[in-house]
């Protein structure tokens, strides 16, 4: 994804000058490209991410459009009220690229992972929040961030993805995609977790289980109307982020279902509210959270 | 503009500022009182900026970042006809116009929101990157308070903007002496202010806040990089029972005080 990301912010810093790059630091051997094409449009900012976001504010109320990437953790939570403010409620049109989605930086520890940062930013008023789930995704939403004014937040996850939709595949913000049609309940992933949910749902195939896999890359705004869609049909769901359970994926969805008076077979699969205290590489990491091997789906039983 | 003149627009300043507290009951009118001569120099002598083009992209913009000090930059916008002078009624009032911290949308003027501390800084540089890169001659004019220097992301921008050698920024700092909840160098020395700034690489001057000949000098003397201004203030400036009072961070006058405020001021011009 992180590749995705540089390549197609290059693409389209060639058609628009206005495009700004701001890093506190981060980036080795993914954003030399782009520095050394674009020298002027480019700025380390050392390793003060506050004053990093503040700048960027700074830029985007004079007319560009800026990105910062970071590490998920150092650009929205060592920062958070320069997000919050300078941001969110000036309206500026800057894009936060965090990489490292999850437990993604595994061994480096619970300082590096990001559980907390889909809560923390959907919370905010004008933040936009978008999870791609796999390189087109990436690519496209990333298009699309540059097309649509305003404060974001993107949540990257690492290199290596496997492509999970179609080349030419077009995504939009505030969109569900469907991967897989199923009758037998919905499994809806957002950000790094769509890899695994396609795996599980061709596991499930094998056993005569006919999921309906859904991406969710937007989470605000959410596709409110797919999930009442969803209702209607009474298709039990399960949500999967790597994210903690609370405030993500799984809650966003719980909120629409609660307030549209129907009931529906419901489970949340995430991080359970607490912090990786376990070593080990990012897959060890989802084997320890149990998001590796696929649920139990007895639930739906009951 | 003659000294007289601008010292004129100040009291005007000050009674509005004075009425607009009065009325709604709201604190930091010390604060406000502090930086009146460094606002009515910036937008009466230093300033390119036009109430007619709020959005000329070669203008000058100053970011308030202590924005606790907004009654006066609310009352300066006002006498700059951004806009009309009534909508000083709606400050921080039920139903009002004007926030205690500012907000940019309701009224045009105001380049930026601000209200928590340490944060207009690494705007200004934000915004004084792009005119470096847009080959625009706007200057960046950034007021921060004394206090707010406590803040560890004013140091972040310090360190950076010398070190992009960014000539188009002016720091002032408004160094009344009062912060929060003590004076400024008994919660954390920070003399010597000039050396520490200028380790940094930044151009200095210190002068006195409220002398609109040394302001004008220290806005117009040449920089070869970031300038800071450090303008020493007396807190609550202009009404003897609130100058150097840390109550008057908080406080609003009282009716009578409010009148004795007035007659002070109108005696201070003769």
């Amino acid at each position: 994804m992180r590749t995705t990301f540089i390549n197609t912010l290059i693409e389209l810093a060639k058609k628009d000058d206005r495009i700004f790059l701001i890093t506190p630091d981060m980036g080795y051997s993914v954003l030399e490209k782009y520095r050394d094409e674009f020298p002027d449009r480019f700025l380390n900012s050392g390793i003060a991410e506050q004053n990093s976001i503040s700048i960027a504010s700074g830029l985007a109320a004079s007319g560009k459009i800026v990105y910062v990437y970071d590490i998920i953790p150092f650009v929205t939570m060592r920062c958070f009220e320069q997000v919050r403010l300078d941001l969110a409620y000036n309206q500026t049109n800057v894009k936060l690229v965090g990489i490292g989605a999850g437990l993604t930086y595994g061994s480096l520890g619970t300082s590096h992972h990001a559980i907390e940062d889909i809560a923390i930013m959907r919370a905010i008023p004008n933040m936009t929040v978008l999870c791609p789930g796999d390189p087109i995704e990436t690519r496209e939403l990333i298009c699309r961030s540059y097309e649509t004014f305003g404060p974001m937040y993107i949540r990257l996850g690492k290199n290596g993805e496997p492509k999970i939709h179609p080349d030419g595949t077009r995504i939009e913000i505030g969109k569900a995609i469907d991967v897989t049609d199923g009758k037998d309940f919905a499994l809806i992933t957002t950000s790094n977790t769509l890899e695994i949910g396609k795996r599980w749902v061709d596991e499930w195939k094998e056993e005569n289980i006919d999921v309906n896999l859904i991406s969710m890359p937007s989470i605000k705004p959410f596709d409110h109307e797919r999930i009442h869609e969803l209702l209607s049909k009474d298709l039990p769901i399960i949500t999967f982020e790597e994210h903690n359970i609370i405030g993500g994926l799984g809650s966003s969805v719980a909120e629409i279902i609660a307030e549209s008076g129907k009931s529906v077979k419901f489970k949340r699969i995430g991080i359970p509210d607490t912090f990786s205290h376990y070593v080990g590489q990012h897959e060890y990491q989802r084997k320890m959270f149990g998001l590796l091997e696929k649920p139990s789906i007895d639930f739906l039983k009951y | 503009m003659t000294d007289n003149q601008l010292r004129a627009i100040a009291k005007k300043i000050r009674v509005h500022v004075l009425k607009m507290i009065l009325d709604s009951k709201s604190s930091h009118i010390g604060s406000a009182l502090s930086i009146v001569e460094i606002l009515v120099t910036l937008y009466f002598k230093i300033l390119n900026t036009d109430p007619a083009n709020i959005d000329d992209p070669d203008r000058d913009k100053f970011i308030l970042s202590k924005a606790h000090g907004s009654a006066s930059l609310y009352a300066i916008l006002a006498e700059k006809k951004f806009f009309s002078l009534d909508i000083l009624k709606k400050y921080f009032v039920n139903g009002g116009i004007l926030p205690g911290h500012l907000d940019k949308l309701p009224v045009p003027g105001i380049e930026f929101s601000t209200g928590s501390l340490g944060h207009g800084l690494g705007v200004g540089i934000g915004m004084a990157i792009a005119n470096k890169q847009s080959c625009l001659k706007g200057r960046i004019f950034v007021l921060i308070g004394d206090g707010e220097c406590n803040e560890g992301s004013i140091w972040e921008g310090v360190m950076l903007a010398a070190h992009l050698k960014l000539d188009n920024l002016t720091v002032i700092i408004d160094y009344n002496k009062i912060q929060s909840f003590g004076r400024t160098n008994e919660v954390i020395n920070q003399e010597p202010v000039i050396d520490k700034w200028k380790s940094f690489g930044w151009d200095t001057i210190e002068v006195n806040g409220h002398d609109f000949n040394e302001l004008i000098n220290a806005f117009n003397k040449k920089q070869t990089n970031s300038k800071v201004i450090i303008a020493h203030t007396i807190k609550g400036k202009g009404v003897s029972f609130m100058e150097n009072k840390l109550e008057w961070h908080y406080k609003s006058p009282s009716e009578s005080e409010y009148k004795t405020a007035l007659q002070e001021l109108e005696i201070d011009d003769q």
